[in-house]
């Protein structure tokens, strides 16, 4: 019976041995206690590896790894879309102008807000910094940083809820950021940036800056503009929401 | 709506990827540059094969990349923590934390080794496949991560007494 392998003890606790050479084997280890002991020590740790590994199986899968082919989006794709809404942002500030300016203040509302989406909707890890669940806090902070009273619109009734926000440096100072998630994990961003001058409103605008479409408006000294990789029409239907909610 | 069959392997992937980068951060982002890649390239997956071995290759792939990128050299596959005795009781019994922290001091390869042929159950022939490595490496490789894996229990007490058959 010298033809044992440490191969076949392997595949006798894996399940992986041929019936007949099975036999075999058996036969063997009752006769070889020391190899017998130590194929069930390796049995042993199969089994234990399991118990412990077997238990994770069961959590709950994050919303994000279930994104359907069309919906996800690779953020390396994400980045480079920001980078290039960045640029020809600067640049067509630049033309226009034509003089050198620092390049933020060439940014219009929607192309900071596009960009500001780019960057933090695909964010896995960190995509606020204050979550929704701490949604007083996080309006309260945001408010006395802006130096205005903000509101988080409440969109749950249209399946979005709120991920929470965070602070923004924008070309005029500070800038609050919502983010809102559906269920699929399409996200919507809220941009509200501050404004000098005269207090005046505007009507709803669209700019489609590349795959990102933006719903901007002003409403006083506030700039407003809701950003989504979503279809026109729906997102003007959420943007009324949000106007409605935030001028009751 | 039935589930893309990718979906149903995620708890599976995630379970791999959490014990592969040893963090869960890390492992997140594992998870998701793998299902990223994934579906990028479901089109050249061949129907009738193996679904879940072809899901792992992915990972192991990236996995790979990720650290290569990191340390720029691929030693840290090999790398192994030294063997101190991982129980924390003198219990006669296998505890399984201290399995888990034993898992986690091996090397790279040991611990995929052992994931994939253990944990996972593959055949040896899908864990070749997976790792992109002959059947008789996976042999070779699994006798010796659970020598290994024994003595990082045992704390190398016992590690004389672990002879290999021929």
């Amino acid at each position: 019976m010298s033809d044992i392998t440490d191969e076949d003890l392997h595949r006798l606790i894996d399940g992986q041995l041929d019936l007949s050479r099975r036999e075999e084997v058996e036969t063997y280890l009752q006769q070889h206690p020391a190899d017998a002991e130590r194929t069930r020590l390796m049995a042993e740790l199969n089994a234990g590896l399991r118990a412990v590994y077997d238990a994770e199986l069961d959590e709950p899968v994050p919303t994000r790894f279930l994104l359907a082919p069309g919906i996800r989006k690779s953020r390396y794709r994400m980045v480079a879309m920001a980078a290039g809404l960045f640029v020809t942002g600067v640049l067509s500030g630049w033309m226009v102008r034509g003089t050198v300016i620092t390049p933020n203040l060439a940014l219009s509302l929607p192309r900071q807000a596009a960009i500001a989406h780019a960057v933090y909707a695909p964010e896995v890890r960190h995509p606020v910094e204050v979550e929704g669940k701490e949604e007083e806090h996080l309006v309260r902070w945001l408010s006395k940083r802006l130096g205005t009273d903000l509101k988080a619109p409440k969109l749950a009734a249209l399946g979005y809820e709120l991920v929470g926000g965070r602070l923004l440096s924008g070309p005029n100072g500070p800038v609050a950021h919502f983010m809102f998630q559906d269920s699929r994990g399409v996200r919507l961003t809220l941009y509200v940036s501050t404004r000098s001058g005269e207090p005046r409103e505007t009507a709803f605008r669209f700019s489609q800056e590349d795959r990102v479409s933006v719903f901007y408006w002003i409403d006083g000294r506030n700039g407003y503009a809701l950003s989504g990789e979503i279809g026109k029409d729906q997102l003007l239907g959420i943007a009324n929401v949000v106007y409605q909610q935030l001028n009751p | 709506m039935d589930e893309h069959p990718i979906i149903t392997h995620i708890p599976r992937l995630r379970r791999y990827a959490r014990a592969l980068a040893n963090d869960r951060y890390l492992a997140d982002d594992l998870i998701q540059d793998t299902l990223e890649r994934a579906w990028n390239k479901y089109h050249l997956w061949r129907p009738g094969s193996d679904l879940r071995a072809w899901l792992f290759a992915i990972m192991h792939n990236v996995f790979v990349n990720q650290m290569r990128g990191r340390r720029m050299d691929l030693e840290i596959l090999t790398d192994e923590l030294p063997i101190v005795a991982v129980r924390d009781t003198q219990s006669d019994g296998l505890e399984l934390a201290d399995l888990r922290r034993a898992l986690s001091r091996l090397s790279v390869e040991h611990r995929e080794i052992l994931l994939l042929v253990s944990v996972e159950q593959m055949k040896y022939e899908e864990v070749g496949d997976a790792l992109g490595i002959p059947v008789g490496t996976v042999m070779s490789r699994l006798s010796r991560a659970r020598e290994r894996l024994r003595q990082h229990l045992d704390g190398g007490a016992n590690a004389v007494s672990l002879k290999v058959i021929k």
